[in-house]
């Protein structure tokens, strides 16, 4: 039997079990809207595409699964790109299906035409252009594939109007086969006998897990690895709640803005076992001078992440789920002796821990940032996700909320998307109605998105809207306090609109808080009520985000404060940076 | 250091620019690139000739490894290959200099594939060190156009 394009991508997208996408309709998917209609599959109208990317995207983090999100052709389709992008420098699988005007019309400047294979190729990890409506089937099933198997990422389909509105049989084929996409899943037992040999080496080793392990499913097996050889664990941002927080190994987050004993570990070590991790910049701070007496070893499915930036001494190219369960499998064979070495290595961490702990001012009047997230942590149950915007507000969550479960935190690592919390809220939200979810967000973050306050309301959908409102670009004004002289330089947010009146407008309840002697029950009420929430607390403005390597410096080249003993070293390391 | 890359991709529209905006967006340079068809007619061989220290050349095989449309990817510079360049050259002729130009061109196993009152087109095939001895000499007469193919090259047997 003959269907449409339109049809066939509709029962494509059940056949690989999606029952929710996000997306904007318009003039060239009016077939696949149409098809869409009465198909159970439910589809979330958010107020801009960029928002729909992601709410896909916090779906397939929160679940993952693939997420999937629709746009028309032209601006519909560019305005994703950031959210494809966002996606790709984190490892989303991502499917983004695009309009696309009729094929004969291609590349004649038509109404709402835009080469969005072209601008998007960069932030793909592939994508393609349907030709043939008999092809639909067959380039779904291999987009979810692709999308969803290796190293995860964003996979877009462009569908053009004729070819969706063209008829076809369904002709799915059984089985996926691209010659050139085998991705190497099983570690290199070799490699993985020159791991342990390595352990039993290293005087002074450390854990450097990243986003891989929450990717790859594989926390359980981290924590056995970790706790059967007594190494300390510090996480990249994208790694937190891959390691529980309360585990008294844990370090907190490396890099700019980790735990100084995260950093001194780092730096100090003998061996470096990095686990689903990419030694990003804002990890290593300057690679010349990142952990200069230590071995590396690099367990990671992407073979290109392998030497990128550092030189790795042992490689294993593999899942890192399975290669982890074979490393403690393979260990569990022999009884666990280094339980005494450890122990002046452990003793030196803690000492550090004791030295700086992670601090603010706890008698400040005002209500500190880092207070707030402190108290959410502790008031949120131990499941709910947190996703955040970017700059200060995710840097304070990453360094004072405790994630002791993967999936709990969503955040643009690589790509820094401000903008992108509250929408990822949204699908995390869909994919985990009973689960409490909130976006920590910042005032300025929050207005590059908050036209979604419309799609909780249609959906009652219960997000949580933490702002923590400085009245500026907190992170950028941090810089310009510290490296450009306090010139704040376009920073400050004077003009923020009345946010619990916004709110209000939408339907959405509102609530300020000023005092800190309120913050627990603005938050309690925020947690309680059934329904959006967004909660707007007053923090001081003054307040940044200590400690800091500033780029370019060591990672034990920390400082911790704008006090005048680290304005000097800031400015020695300056000078050494030209 | 010089390499040359060979790398089978599948053949369709598109997957060139892949290629190239991978060089691009990662900062790789190309010094020279060739597409055909292979024997396959699916298949097209890419050759590029890309310059870059160990790491740089490490990172060029393994994203080119990572696209979805890339079949095989080699590194020829480790193994024993030919390659060979083919140019066509429009030099300026005159009564005097034609003797000589048509000797260098015998010299070389070139071919003539266009003659004009003032002018001969040659075709002229070798490895990079032939196609620029050839270039240096027939210079000082006068070369009006020149087109060249980029490197193919083919691992060998023995």
């Amino acid at each position: 039997m003959q269907i449409t394009g339109a049809e066939i991508v509709v029962q494509s997208l059940k056949e690989e079990g999606v029952d929710i996408m996000f997306g904007y309709p318009g003039g060239v998917l009016l077939d696949l809207y149409d098809a869409l209609f009465n198909s159970g599959i439910k589809h979330v109208l958010t107020r801009h595409e960029q928002a729909a990317a992601h709410a896909a995207d916090g779906y397939a983090r929160s679940t993952g699964k693939v997420g999937v999100v629709l746009a028309t052709s032209g601006p519909g389709a560019t305005n994703l790109v950031t959210g494809v992008a966002t996606a790709y420098m984190d490892s989303v699988p991502l499917v983004a299906l695009t309009g696309q005007v009729s094929t004969h019309m291609i590349g004649g400047d038509a109404f709402q035409e835009a080469d969005i294979i072209g601008i998007t190729r960069p932030v793909t990890k592939h994508s393609y252009l349907v030709t043939k409506t008999e092809d639909i089937a067959r380039v779904i099933q291999e987009a979810f594939h692709i999308a969803g198997t290796g190293r995860p990422g964003p996979v877009l389909v462009d569908l053009p109007k004729d070819v969706l509105a063209g008829k076809a049989k369904y002709n799915r084929p059984k089985s996926v086969n691209i010659r050139g996409y085998k991705p190497k899943v099983e570690g290199h037992q070799g490699q993985i006998k020159r791991v342990i040999a390595e352990i039993k080496k290293a005087k002074k080793p450390v854990i450097y897990a990243g986003g891989g392990v929450i990717i790859s499913n594989a926390a359980a097996e981290l924590k056995e690895f970790a706790e059967y050889n007594q190494i300390p664990v510090t996480n990249t941002l994208l790694g937190l709640g891959g390691f529980p927080a309360d585990n008294p190994l844990f370090l907190g987050m490396l890099g700019m803005h980790g735990t100084y004993k995260a950093n001194m570990t780092i730096h100090e070590s003998d061996l470096i076992l990095a686990i689903g991790a990419r030694f990003d910049d804002r990890v290593t701070g300057n690679v010349a001078k990142f952990a200069p007496n230590a071995r590396i070893v690099h367990i990671d499915i992407d073979p290109s992440a392998i030497s990128k930036n550092i030189v790795v001494h042992v490689p294993v190219v593999g899942d890192v789920k399975g290669v982890l369960t074979e490393l403690n499998r393979l260990q569990k064979k022999e009884e666990p002796v280094w339980g005494e070495i450890r122990q002046s290595w452990l003793d030196q961490v803690r000492q550090w821990s004791e030295d700086r702990p992670l601090s603010y001012d706890k008698d400040s009047k005002q209500i500190k940032p880092q207070y707030v997230i402190e108290r959410l942590s502790e008031l949120a149950p131990d499941d709910a996700i947190i996703t955040t915007e970017v700059g200060q507000n995710q840097m304070w969550t990453a360094q004072f909320y405790n994630f002791n479960k993967p999936r709990t935190l969503l955040s643009s690592g690589g790509l820094g998307t401000m903008g992108y919390g509250f929408p990822a809220a949204i699908g995390a939200q869909f994919a985990n109605p009973d689960k409490l979810v909130v976006d920590i967000a910042g005032d300025g973050s929050f207005q590059m998105n908050i036209q979604e306050l419309a799609t909780i309301v249609q959906h009652n959908l219960p997000v949580k809207i933490l702002i923590l409102n400085n009245c500026c670009l907190g992170m950028v004004r941090q810089w310009q306090e510290l490296f450009y002289d306090a010139r704040y330089s376009s920073t400050c947010l004077s003009s923020n609109p009345d946010f619990v009146k916004i709110a209000q407008a939408y339907g959405v309840k509102g609530i300020k808080v000023e005092e800190k002697k309120d913050v627990d029950a603005g938050l309690i009420e925020m947690i309680k009520h059934d329904g959006p929430v967004l909660l707007e607390c007053m923090v001081d403005r003054e307040e940044g985000v200590y400690p800091m390597v500033p780029a370019g410096a060591a990672s034990n080249d920390m400082i911790f404060g704008p006090n005048k003993k680290d304005t000097k070293k800031l400015k020695v390391i300056k000078k050494a940076a030209r | 250091m010089k390499h040359t890359i060979s790398v089978t991709v599948e053949n369709r529209f598109g997957v060139l620019s892949r290629v190239v905006g991978l060089f691009s967006g990662r900062g790789f340079n190309i010094e020279s690139l060739s597409v055909g068809e292979t024997i396959d007619p699916e298949i097209s061989r890419i050759t590029i000739v890309t310059r870059g220290d160990d790491r740089i050349i490490e990172q060029v095989t393994k994203q080119l490894r990572k696209l979805v449309d890339v079949i095989k990817v080699t590194d020829l510079t480790d193994l024993n290959f030919v390659d060979r360049e083919m140019i066509l050259i429009k030099i300026s002729a005159t009564e005097k200099s034609k003797a000589d130009i048509l000797r260098i061109n015998d010299i070389f196993r070139g071919k003539i594939v266009d003659v004009s009152p003032a002018s001969y087109t040659f075709e002229v095939t070798g490895d990079g060190g032939k196609i620029q001895a050839f270039l240096k000499l027939v210079k000082p007469f006068g070369v009006k156009e020149i087109a060249r193919t980029g490197k193919v090259a083919i691992s060998r047997e023995l």
